[in-house]
């Protein structure tokens, strides 16, 4: 097939009594060869590359958070203990409490409101371009959802900020306020809140659901969904009851992709839902992620070498963690599917 | 199909109403689908449409093409947009060749080893890592090398000679490091999906006719993925355009009052073409950056400058994913296997 293939066959011919023509066979370091061999090598560099970056991740996480040199990394100072269960984050005060609580906390109420919202729309949509769509729809809408996924974050952020906290949430929850209508209800709202971020983080994560969930339905083989209208099942029931039970390792997957995709966001959460840690399961309150808690500390000055710079790390291991966590189950549910299917 | 005739009657209306209900909640299955389809695509003309409606007013020829001033009234873009130029211009340089090696490797070369498995596994999962855990990354390795203390060497250049200084400092190089590192694993995903599109039967007239595997790849494959290839590092530079939280993170400045080189009019770029070696070593803001430090000012006014900020950010992002679009459609068509 290729000239690396043109082996010689040593046990035919005895060494030193080769004849010319098993010569032209045998093995030659030429010019061409040996440039084959480098590039082969050189392209292996650039797939193992990738592999380095997990490493240099994960070391640079490992140093500055778990044992740097000299007792300097965030846990030799601050006990892993009071970091996981402690219930107040004041890093930027004089008394220190490194209580990640409220950050979980705060991430955990933008990922289950971004879920609530995305999960359905994400699977409903996809149901809707499998199964229900016209060819030419689907042709249309899904560059259109793909737009949806193209839009940067820190626009999502500004969207959340300055409509969808003023004029959709507020005039929900205290149209007395908003309306000056004295006998209305008034619930507070905080002009940063964890519902106006968790909204669109969950729109964000809509066209990540749908076009990987498409896929799966797609791949389910007609044949079932045949079988099932041939028992008189309507779309309905084909499609509830045999084609998204038969996809559903793959929707999982999907869930668990975007669902950690949530979890990262950064920019977007950090514009709409406020900096301040807050041990709170009211989502109209303002919040600070853990995302959001290492942008400001690192687009303010925190010097170099202090522990609240140290915490930064800590904070991101922990993000770094679950969401490879997420990913790699995912990936691993999504090769599973593939392997039932094709 | 029942024999007994008296039980056909009752039996009949009975299972009418049922289908009869069974199609309601078909319908109303149906149309649940379609409107949440249709929610995605509202929400998304809202946004389009608040953003326009904010930016109207402060979107002016201005507002693109002078640095940012003190005042609102002065508020400009020029630095992030030429920053953000730099930065995705070297990220793409960095991340294509490698990126599409890794590809190459991966589709062509690899044997179905546990390694391979491991490396593919990984690169997924890379695509996965949160942006901001990249931009910590890139702090430490690039910006602040860990801590290296800060030496400067001069690196002769032929025309210009220029010094480097080490670790990068929050500059555009370091920055651009970054997102390469971010960029990557959306490259290769794409590159290999668009080599896996080739079809073998293009590798094996290349081996019969006595092609190497190089060979073959260069000049056969390669040409063969290129739209592919092209449109998935289109998508991917756009959104390393879009990122700002990695850039937030890696320190860029806040207020910048020089486009990168320093650059004071477009001629400089041929009478001062030193400059252009000094530009990746200078502190830099980006575009979604400028937008990000622009909404959270308390005055009102901004929110309007962050407007039309990002007015220009998407009309970019349209741009460029509109010739993604053209090239895979025009290439589309051309090759019929």
């Amino acid at each position: 097939m290729t000239s690396d293939s043109t082996d010689p066959a040593p046990s035919a011919a005895p060494a030193g009594r080769m004849s010319a023509n098993t010569r032209e066979l045998g093995f030659r370091l030429t010019w061409g060869r040996t440039r084959e061999v480098a590039i082969q090598f050189g392209l292996f560099l650039c797939a193992v590359l990738t592999t380095l970056v997990t490493l240099a991740i994960a070391a640079v996480l490992f140093v500055e958070a778990v044992a740097g040199p000299g007792g300097s990394a965030f846990f030799q100072q601050v006990s892993v203990v009071e970091f996981l269960t402690g219930t107040e984050w004041t890093p930027q005060y004089t008394e220190k409490k490194f209580g990640v609580l409220p950050l979980v906390c705060g991430t955990l109420q933008i990922t289950v409101i971004a879920a609530l919202i995305g999960l359905p729309l994400g699977l409903l949509s996809a149901i809707y371009l499998s199964e229900y769509a016209a060819p030419r729809t689907r042709a249309i809408i899904k560059p259109a959802l793909e737009i949806l996924a193209g839009i940067p974050t820190v626009v999502y952020g500004y969207f959340a900020l300055t409509f969808i906290t003023p004029y959709v949430i507020k005039p929900l929850l205290q149209p007395g306020a908003v309306f000056k209508i004295s006998w209305l209800w008034n619930i507070p709202v905080d002009g940063f809140n964890a519902l106006s971020g968790g909204i669109v983080v969950g729109l964000m994560i809509v066209p990540l659901i749908s076009s990987l969930s498409e896929d799966v339905l797609r791949a389910v083989p007609r044949t079932l969904r045949e079988a099932g209208y041939a028992l008189g099942s309507t779309k309905f029931d084909v499609c509830t009851k045999i084609v998204v039970p038969s996809a559903l390792s793959g929707i999982f997957a999907a869930f668990l992709l975007a669902v950690s995709r949530a979890i990262g966001e950064t920019m977007a959460v950090t514009i709409a839902s406020g900096q301040k840690p807050t041990l709170t399961l009211n989502p109209l309150m303002q919040i600070e992620t853990m995302t959001a808690y290492i942008v400001n500390v690192m687009s303010g000055d925190a010097a170099v070498g202090t522990i609240e710079y140290k915490s930064l790390y800590a904070v991101a291991l922990v993000l770094f963690l679950v969401t490879l966590f997420m990913n790699w189950v995912s990936q691993m549910v999504l090769e599973r599917y593939r392997e039932v299917y094709q | 199909m029942s024999t007994v005739p008296n039980q056909t009657e009752p039996d009949h209306s009975a299972s009418a109403r049922q289908i009869d209900s069974r199609h309601s909640i078909g319908k109303l299955f149906e149309f649940a689908c379609w409107a949440s389809t249709w929610v995605s695509l509202i929400v998304l003309l809202v946004l389009l449409a608040s953003v326009g409606y904010q930016a109207t007013g402060w979107l002016s020829w201005r507002f693109v093409t002078s640095l940012d001033g003190v005042k609102v009234q002065e508020a400009g873009l020029l630095a992030g947009l030429v920053g953000s130029f730099w930065l995705v211009s070297i990220t793409a340089l960095m991340s294509v060749p490698l990126g599409v090696g890794a590809a190459i490797y991966l589709e062509e070369y690899a044997k179905p080893t546990l390694f391979t498995r491991f490396i593919r596994l990984n690169i997924a999962n890379l695509a996965g890592v949160p942006s901001i855990v990249y931009g910590i990354l890139g702090f430490t390795l690039f910006v602040r090398m860990f801590g290296l203390p800060k030496a400067t060497y001069a690196v002769s250049l032929g025309f210009t000679t220029f010094s480097l200084q080490l670790p990068l400092g929050r500059s555009i190089i370091a920055g651009a490091m970054t997102l390469t590192l971010l960029s990557l694993p959306v490259v290769i995903i794409a590159a290999q999906e668009a080599l896996r599109s080739v079809p073998a039967s293009v590798r094996h007239a290349s081996y019969a006719l006595g092609a190497s595997k190089w060979q073959t790849i260069w000049f056969q494959v390669l040409p063969a993925a290129i739209p592919g290839i092209l449109t998935g590092v289109i998508l991917a530079m756009s959104r390393a355009i879009g990122e700002s939280a990695p850039i937030a993170v890696l320190g860029a400045a806040t207020y910048i009052g020089y486009v990168p080189g320093k650059f004071k009019s477009l001629s400089e770029v041929v009478t001062q073409p030193q400059k252009l070696a000094a530009a990746p070593f200078d502190q830099f803001t980006a575009v979604p950056l400028q937008i990000y430090n622009w909404v959270n000012e308390p005055k009102q006014e901004y929110q309007y400058v962050a407007a039309a900020g990002i007015v220009v950010l998407l009309a970019v992002l349209l741009l460029l994913n509109g010739s993604a679009i053209f090239i895979r459609q025009h290439f589309q068509k051309k090759i019929r296997w």
